[in-house]
């Protein structure tokens, strides 16, 4: 295996682009990564999308978009898994590097979640659970992620505040960010006001509905000097059912994707500079950072409160804003994720900068935690 | 609605009716093809208990396509007298009444209704136990 | 119609949904003077004549004690069919276990649906046909916003299992006697959602007539007479004509208070005398003697004698009594109420 880098970034604003579909978001994202990488000359495409079925009446995505860029001829398909399609793509699209399959991939996340009525947005989004135990029952995925949320407060004793930081926090690092949905400031008390959206979630601690694409073009280290190393990429999948699991604050394939990764990139999370982590949630947002060993179990939350996930704080989180403040447009999450970590690695964040971060990792989890994708990066 | 894809689970849904590995003795629900504890495939069904407790709970404020009608309504993960988790609606309790650790029992309700003309479809929901 | 084989009850069950609306919303919407009841009992958004027959069916298999596959018969009575074309009857076979050797219908006679299905139960258990039967009543009745019958139109029902000695019977059945007449005092046409009744012609040639036709046909028939009985039932469409039957045919106000739960409930139709015998077989004791009747517009009237057996102490309290769903309730609105039972235009 051949090592894998990532040789370009390219990240449209997430937003809610009426007057743009599919098409043209990914030609948007994908056009920006051509010119990072200083190549379009890719023989290979992977889509990440999770709603497009559904919000576009739109399937066979690889042809279309491979189409749609003029590219005619490269093998392309889309990668499904819910809203850690993203993070998986990206695993493919390094597993076709790595083995040689391929020289130049361009991995492209696209979702257009405005098309939807929210009641759609919601049924796509409870559609990564089982729909004949679990979404049947007509519970959300922020209704899934608050029987976390309720059951880690009452284990553990933490506060909806320390809890509710979270989302406080993502908004603090989003200021400043070009690519970002809500790169401004949210007060604790905003927060906290807002109303409940599955008790005891409150709306503002839920990633919104955004229109999103991120590209990366992936070519062999060598072939990329000034690219960012794939020190690691790794796909677990843990139980589906949340009622299946012994212990519903910790999620299995989490802890089993990250081991693997740490592993193989020889690294500990002490010598992670940044973390990217899926909050969809605030809670899931806590429960990650516990899951991928940052923190403690049932401190995670303490943790945050604290300021231990700011940008100067021991493990700088979600240094865009994450989920909630960059913005969730589910397919595509998973790749702005590992996009803004090579832009940290490069020294290329802006406002956003983590100083001198070496090692950064992103996790993307599709459904409550039943798929999960890890992917370390690092620099120099 | 799909209709077949309703009525497989029929029995299932109406009476409560789980896997039990006959290697380990794992109880599972929804059925599976495989024992998830011991990889046996040696599995027969059974019946669950009807009556548990609450281990955690939530209000969907804001329901997906098919229930807004119901909003809004509690889901709970309930653990059956039998160990086994389910996750359910909970109905007949508002929230304020809500405790985690209560009391519930299986209840048979209509789940989904597809359109005026469409099927109903009906399944367990969990309530506070009548004594 | 006598019955000399031992054909008994072996097990009931009652379900009324919690939510209740009381006479005075009515009221205080549609104007009116004087309200016929308390207050009624009204479905969750999800429930239905089907979920409350499935509820009853449940508690009934539980105190009967027996293999639900060793019923032979479901048959649900009501005139709140949740599907036009569909039996009601299959999915509570289903849902307590007795597929899929079992005859499963829907009866309709207004509100005597259920009682209907008591009679055709104790035929096949005494012809030996099958060893258990079951026979529900059950609604959602739906009065027109601002009439009369809105004030009692409720929601519930009862469960029976019929079985033959030496199969353990709670009560054992003496008789049944039907008195029917083509009387058009209530009625609901295809296709509309209210029925509609000829108000003061609902009484004495109706209700009156039938009811107290068929409680002297069946006594004189057994050769009982109204002191014999410690309690009766009769169909209680409001808290009134219950009461006028009962004076009428020489019963006590104590004989039928244990039963009389309209005041509290409404008028459950199908639901109605079945659920009023469960109250009754709450509280009686072995060797009480029970005059049932129930009434069904259109109409017509089916009268029962029975006797409560020796099982009946232990086995009553299993479940949970009709009282219990008496009290277990919530109070909703008229807005609330117009949600759940359809009224608003979406």
């Amino acid at each position: 295996m051949r090592p894998v880098a990532v040789a370009g970034v390219g990240l449209t604003k997430v937003s809610e682009h009426w007057e743009k579909g599919l098409k043209d978001l990914f030609t948007e994202a994908a056009y920006k990564a051509f010119e990072d990488a200083g190549t379009k000359e890719i023989d290979a495409l992977y889509v990440a999308n999770m709603g497009a079925p559904i919000l576009q009446d739109q399937m066979h995505l690889g042809a279309m978009l491979a189409d749609a860029l003029g590219m005619r001829g490269v093998p392309a398909l889309s990668v499904g898994a819910a809203s850690a399609s993203g993070g998986v793509a990206f695993h493919e699209g390094v597993k076709a590097v790595a083995s040689g399959f391929a020289d130049c991939v361009l991995v492209g996340g696209v979702e257009k979640m405005s098309d939807g009525l929210p009641e759609d947005v919601l049924s796509i989004l409870a559609m990564a659970e089982d729909q004949e135990y679990t979404a049947y029952t007509g519970v959300t995925n922020t209704g899934l992620n608050a029987l976390i949320h309720r059951n880690y407060m009452e284990t553990y004793g933490a506060t909806a505040e320390e809890i509710a930081m979270f989302a406080v926090r993502g908004h603090e690092h989003a200021v400043g960010s070009k690519h970002s949905q809500y790169p401004f400031k949210v007060a604790i008390d905003r927060v906290l006001s807002s109303p409940m959206e599955a008790d005891p979630i409150h709306m503002l601690e839920c990633a919104a509905v955004g229109d999103g694409a991120a590209a990366l073009i992936l070519m062999p280290a060598e072939q990329a000097p000034e690219g960012v190393e794939v020190a690691a990429t790794s796909v677990a999948t843990g139980p589906y059912y949340l009622a299946g699991r012994k212990d519903i604050l910790t999620f299995d394939a989490v802890k089993t994707a990250a081991e693997r990764a740490y592993k193989t990139a020889g690294v500990t999370p002490e010598e992670v500079d940044l973390v990217e982590v899926h909050d969809e949630t605030t809670i899931a947002g806590v429960v990650s950072l516990e899951d991928l060993g940052f923190v403690e179990k049932g401190k995670g939350a303490a943790f945050v409160a604290d300021g231990c996930t700011l940008r100067g704080g021991e493990v700088p989180t979600n240094t865009f804003g994450g989920l909630k403040a960059r913005g969730h447009p589910l397919g595509a999450t998973g790749l702005y994720q590992v996009g803004e970590v090579a832009l940290q690695l490069q020294g290329r964040a802006g406002p956003c900068q983590v100083e001198g971060a070496r090692v950064g990792l992103a996790e993307s989890l599709g459904g409550l935690g039943s798929t999960c994708a890890v992917t370390i990066l690092r620099r120099g | 609605m799909s209709v077949p894809r309703y009525w497989r689970e029929t029995k299932y849904r109406y009476r409560l009716i789980g896997q039990m590995c006959a290697q380990c003795g794992s109880v599972m629900f929804p059925r599976s093809g495989v024992c998830s504890p011991c990889g046996s495939v040696d599995l027969e069904e059974v019946k669950l208990a009807e009556t548990g407790h609450v281990v955690t709970w939530t209000v969907v404020r804001n329901p997906p396509a098919g229930y807004m009608e119901y909003a809004p309504y509690l889901v709970a993960l309930v653990e059956l007298d039998d160990g086994v988790r389910v996750l359910s609606q909970l109905v007949d309790i508002e929230p304020i009444k809500m405790k985690t650790g209560m009391r519930v029992e299986a209840a048979f309700r209509r789940v989904k209704v597809d359109g005026n003309s469409g099927i109903i479809e009906y399944g367990y929901k969990f309530r506070p136990l009548i004594e | 119609m006598k019955i000399d084989r031992g054909v008994g009850i072996v097990g009931y069950g009652a379900y009324i949904p919690m939510n209740r609306l009381r006479a005075s919303e009515v009221k205080r919407v549609w104007g009116g003077s004087g309200t016929p009841i308390e207050e009624k009992s009204v479905v969750a958004m999800d429930e239905d004549t089907i979920t409350i027959a499935v509820e009853c069916a449940r508690y009934a298999v539980k105190r009967a004690g027996i293999d639900p596959q060793e019923i032979g018969a479901v048959y649900v009575g009501t005139e709140s069919k949740p599907y036009a074309v569909k039996p009601s009857g299959t999915v509570v076979a289903e849902a307590i276990g007795a597929t899929p050797n079992v005859l499963a219908a829907d009866y309709e006679f207004a509100c005597k649906a259920g009682t209907e299905a008591f009679q055709t139960c104790i035929g096949l258990v005494s012809s030996g046909m099958m060893k258990y039967a079951m026979a529900i009543g059950a609604d959602t009745a739906q009065g027109r916003p601002g009439d009369a019958l809105e004030y009692t139109a409720s929601c519930g029902g009862a469960a029976y299992i019929f079985g033959k000695k030496p199969a353990r019977t709670l009560a054992e059945i003496e008789g049944s006697c039907s008195y029917v007449t083509d009387t058009p005092d209530f009625w609901r046409r295809e296709h509309e959602m209210y029925p509609r009744h000829g108000n003061r012609f609902t009484g004495e040639p109706a209700y009156f007539k039938h009811v107290i036709g068929a409680a002297k046909e069946l006594m004189g028939e057994l050769g009982t007479e109204a002191g014999d009985y410690k309690y009766a039932v009769f169909h209680q469409p409001n808290v009134k004509f219950p009461i006028k039957a009962a004076r009428t045919l020489g019963f006590s106000m104590d004989a039928i208070k244990p039963g009389l739960i309209v005041p509290f409930v409404g008028n459950t139709y199908s639901g109605s005398t079945p659920l009023g015998l469960a109250a009754t077989l709450d509280i009686a004791d072995p060797g009480d003697r029970i005059l049932a009747v129930s009434y069904g517009s259109g109409a017509g009237s089916d009268a029962f004698s029975l006797t409560v057996q020796d099982a009946i102490t232990n086995d009553r309290r299993l479940e949970p009594a009709v009282s219990r769903f008496v009290d277990r309730k919530r109070y909703i609105d008229y807005s609330v109420y117009s949600k759940l039972r359809g009224k608003i235009v979406k």
